[in-house]
């Protein structure tokens, strides 16, 4: 198997109020591995986006990063000085954010933020600089790209701007990419076009893949191995086709059930009762209990462990069995 | 881009015209100049004669369409007080007030907005709340009190500055300017000071809000997780943003000052346009007094055309030319 | 599938009390320094104001009572009869201290009256604006654009220097000024709120347009208004001192802090610095903790924290 490029234990992520620090990311533990790309699924209010965020070391006042260890090739990214993890952001590791409107500076060109990218970390010569952006954008397949880099983040379609976002995450070809509901906002023919390209690129050059997102369907199509999270913490995790085909965690389980596609027409769509509950919200024990129906007296009192299952692991006590497969 | 420049500038002739109308009835309204002007044993002869010169005794309306014909030629009556034009009169004076408003401006970009970026950056330290603290003290003190104390303190008590006048003044293509002697910048820097002050708070505020919220954009924590320096961060992503707010309201604040350094100046005894018109107002002399507001207004309606010229050319997002692509 | 063992009352999660930055982070957190100064100078000040006439040492437009001989004394002097002059006497032998309690009543009851009126006038205009639309829109619009293109103290300038000496016509002038501003805020409010369904529910009901727009249009905008209307108190109070510190606004009869400021002008460069100076004191407090305090209410309802 191939090394493992980042390894998080136990992390932790609280958001401080007078009355006390709410954890966001409540015990996350992920392994990635070079090349793979892992699936982070979850539904808003998850966590998900800010364990994105913590692994960088951009979560800013009042939130925090608490405890917990973050191995990147083995150093502990959380033990690093802010110029340290400076010198890794944008280089080794890199992030997409979710809606590239907001991420690009509207009154500079495409081309200076490119450049900035490398620029910071390598002292190339302009010339050559410009030359490696406009390759990163022809890689995307945005057409004309010399016009491109001299033009405004207005002047881009959702698409292409993440597009171009994508094409920033490569230019210093990083080992890891964290990509934050990249697709969200945009629509879903678009969304395929990206997928493809996304998974295209990182199977060419051996780049590791963190891909959060709502949408089990995009995980399906895109990842190697999954983990879904839920009210801060991971609930199972395992490959994409096991979890999907056999999931162990009721919460997973009705997750695909109420996926569209997975419905029969003409009934009622499934749904999970109740609702995910806010960051201060969290009943004590297993944060699921109130909605799953297969909960027992001991799911109120404590939090499951994690239970190891060879490549799969679960944070459940009914865990559903093997045998069952789903409907 | 053509129709745009023509739009605003059909925009600010009509409010020329309007000026001139309101402010022409409104001043005409006033009291009775020829009381000021002729003595109580003058003949009635004297008077009659005296009325005609102003022409005084003809309609309103006829005085109205006179005086925008020869406005229209730069000539806005004779000071009824001096004797020669009005307009003559008031660009002599224009200098000393432009050098203190030019001062004064450089000062509030030189001071405001630095101190508006520290303060944006540490809004939560103690550096920052003090410095916002001090800004709300620079913009409630009343401007002209604050110019006695200041005279107080470095003339009076301390003996350092002149109270009061402009310096020796060295003539620069026939304008006389002050300064470019020492002498002249002893006497013009309190009054500049003293311009300043309010506008410096306010530039700072603006400044430090606009910084503080460019602070929590998304591009922001983006350039950061592309590793992007801390310097560079504001200097290119942040300061770019909040430079074009910063630069329209420094523009507009020049308007502003011109008619704020009327207070400076009656406190400094300046020999500006302000101090001109207030003379002025006390001694009826309408001519002097419907100039002025008229030169002031045409400068305003210049600086706002200017300025709003230049916000389109600093923001990418405002469009003047169609797209090409 | 059998029914999940819910508890209705589950309890929910304890947050963390302490974190390796929790307490730095905290303190960033908490809120500005106090505006209690403000509130309690501000309370001191109206106090004293209404109660001037009860308690000031002597009645300062009474002229039998004043000695010229007893002018230009410094603080703390004493008069033939014994009563100290706490903060000194001006040219006229009148007691400061008196002067200016008499003097911060004038200006605050300019202030308040001017933005009152100006708050009501500005918001009808800018209500109007908003929901009748079309041409009264554009022509109040015009108005309001033309009014606030122009620096206020030279408006304000030239009406007085028109309309002569007087509190009202001060107060008339502040008007003039000012309202234009109130129109703005009102309207742009206004016409946001006007899309929503409330308004639509109460035409549907027939209610007349005026109903509309004073009981329920009014009330929904009133907000941005009252908070700008707050801070513009200390602006009508400065302008106003302004005028008549140039010798344009209240009359000698009833003399504000500005017109108080002016007088003692003349014997600044002779050192008697304190006829000028302790007006100007307590107007800078007045202005001062009026602004503290509307900053911090328009911070407070800033609806982005």
């Amino acid at each position: 198997m191939s090394e493992i490029i980042l390894e998080v234990r136990g992390l932790r992520t609280a958001f401080h109020t007078e009355a006390g620090a709410w954890p966001a990311v409540d015990g996350v533990d992920l392994t990635v591995r070079r090349g793979e790309i892992l699936g982070l699924v979850g539904e808003s209010g998850s966590g998900k986006s800010v364990t994105g965020f913590s692994i960088l070391g951009l979560i800013d006042p009042p939130g925090e990063v608490v405890s917990g260890t973050v191995l990147f090739k083995g150093q502990d990214l959380r033990k690093l000085d802010e110029e340290s993890l400076r010198q890794l952001r944008g280089n080794r590791i890199a992030m997409i954010f979710q809606d590239p409107l907001m991420t690009l500076n509207p009154v500079l060109t495409v081309g200076e933020q490119m450049m900035e990218a490398i620029l910071t970390h390598e002292n190339v010569p302009t010339q050559q600089a410009r030359e490696r952006c406009r390759e990163a954008l022809a890689m995307v397949g945005i057409p004309a790209p010399d016009k491109r880099l001299n033009s405004y983040p207005h002047e881009f379609s959702g698409g292409m701007r993440q597009r171009v976002a994508i094409a920033i995450a490569m230019l210093n070809k990083p080992d890891l990419i964290i990509c934050d509901e990249p697709t969200t906002a945009l629509d879903v023919t678009i969304q395929g076009q990206i997928l493809y390209r996304m998974q295209e690129i990182c199977r060419q050059h051996n780049t590791a893949l963190i891909w959060i997102t709502h949408d089990l369907g995009v995980v399906a199509e895109l990842a190697d191995n999954v983990a879904v999270m839920y009210a801060g913490r991971i609930v199972e995790s395992g490959p994409v086709a096991e979890v999907l085909e056999a999931p162990r965690h009721p919460y997973t389980k009705g997750l695909l059930e109420s996926m569209p596609a997975n419905s029969i027409p003409g009934t009622r769509l499934h749904q999970i009762n109740g609702m995910a509950p806010s960051l201060a919200g969290r009943p004590q024990g297993c944060a699921f209990r109130p909605r799953c129906p297969y909960a027992i007296d001991r799911c109120a009192e404590e939090v499951p462990d994690v239970t190891e299952e060879g490549v799969r692991s679960f944070r459940c006590y009914v865990p559903i069995a093997r045998e069952t497969a789903t409907a | 881009m053509v129709l745009f420049v023509f739009r605003r500038l059909l925009q600010s002739l009509f409010v020329l015209l309007a000026v001139s109308l309101v402010v022409f009835f409104a001043v005409y309204a006033v009291g009775d100049p020829i009381e000021l002007l002729v003595s109580p044993e003058a003949t009635m002869e004297d008077r009659a004669a005296m009325i005609a010169r102003l022409g005084l005794d003809k309609p309103v309306w006829e005085q109205y369409f006179t005086f925008l014909w020869n406005a229209l030629q730069g000539d806005m009556g004779k000071s009824f007080v001096h004797g020669v034009p009005a307009v003559e009169l008031i660009l002599q004076r224009m200098p000393a007030t432009f050098e203190l408003v030019v001062v004064a401006i450089t000062l509030t970009v030189v001071f405001g907005i630095p101190l508006g970026l520290v303060a944006g950056l540490h809004r939560d330290d103690y550096t920052g709340r003090g410095i916002m603290a001090g800004s709300v003290l620079g913009f409630s003190l009343p401007n002209f009190w604050q110019g006695m104390m200041l005279i107080l303190f470095f003339s009076v008590w301390l003996g350092w500055l002149p109270a009061s006048g402009r310096g020796e003044t060295v003539s620069v293509f026939g304008i006389p300017l002050s300064i470019l002697t020492v002498n002249g910048w002893s006497h013009l820097i309190m009054p500049a000071i003293n311009l300043a002050i309010g506008n410096i708070a306010l530039v700072l505020r603006l400044t430090a809000t606009g910084v503080y919220e460019a602070q929590t954009h998304e591009y922001v924590k983006f350039a950061r997780a592309k590793g992007v320096r801390p310097e560079r961060i504001v200097r290119r992503h942040i300061l770019r943003n909040i430079l074009i707010p910063v630069v329209t309201v420094v523009g507009m604040e020049f308007g502003s000052l011109i008619a704020y350094s009327t207070i400076t100046e009656t406190v400094f005894a300046w020999p500006g346009m302000g101090k001109l018109l207030i003379d002025s107002i006390y001694q009826l002399d309408r001519p002097v007094v419907v100039a002025y507001v008229m030169l002031v207004t045409l400068i305003f309606v210049i600086i706002n055309c200017i300025v709003d010229f230049m916000y389109a050319a600093l923001d990418p997002r405002v469009q003047l030319v169609s797209p090409s692509h | 599938m059998a029914q999940p063992t819910q508890n209705a009352r589950a309890r929910t999660i304890q947050p963390l009390a302490e974190t390796p930055r929790r307490a730095s982070i905290l303190k960033k957190l908490r809120a500005r320094p106090t505006v209690k100064g403000s509130v309690i100078a501000l309370i001191v000040l109206m106090v004293l104001v209404f109660a001037a006439p009860y308690f000031a040492p002597q009645d300062p437009y009474d002229l039998t009572k004043l000695n010229l001989l007893d002018g230009r004394l410094p603080p703390f002097s004493e008069s033939m009869d014994g009563m100290v002059y706490w903060l000194g006497t001006d040219d006229q032998g009148r007691d400061m201290l008196s002067a200016i309690l008499y003097g911060l009543r004038i200006s605050l009851v300019v202030g308040l009256t001017a933005v009152a009126l100006s708050t009501a006038l500005g918001s009808m205009a800018g209500l109007l604006a908003a929901y009748i639309g079309g041409f009264v829109d554009a022509l109040i619009m015009r108005i309001v654009d033309f009014v606030l293109g122009f620096p206020t103290i030279l408006v304000a300038l030239v009406l007085l220097a028109m309309m002569g000496r007087g509190v009202d016509k001060v107060i008339l002038a502040l008007v003039l000024v000012q309202w234009a501003n109130y129109a703005r805020i009102m309207r742009s409010r206004a016409l946001q709120e006007r899309r929503k369904e409330y308004v639509e529910a109460a035409a549907n009901l027939g209610f007349p347009s005026w109903r509309i727009m004073v009981f329920h249009l009014l009330p929904n905008c009133i907000a941005p208004v009252m908070v700008f209307a707050t801070i513009q108190i200390a602006t009508a109070i400065a302008l106003e001192a302004t005028l008549s510190f140039l010798g344009v606004g209240v009359p000698i009869t009833e003399p504000s802090l500005g017109l108080l400021i002016s007088n003692g002008f003349q014997y600044l460069l002779s050192g008697d610095y304190w006829i000028s100076m302790f007006p100007g004191i307590a107007l800078l407090v007045l202005i001062l903790s009026i602004n503290i305090v509307g900053d911090r209410l328009r911070e407070a309802l800033d609806p982005r924290r």
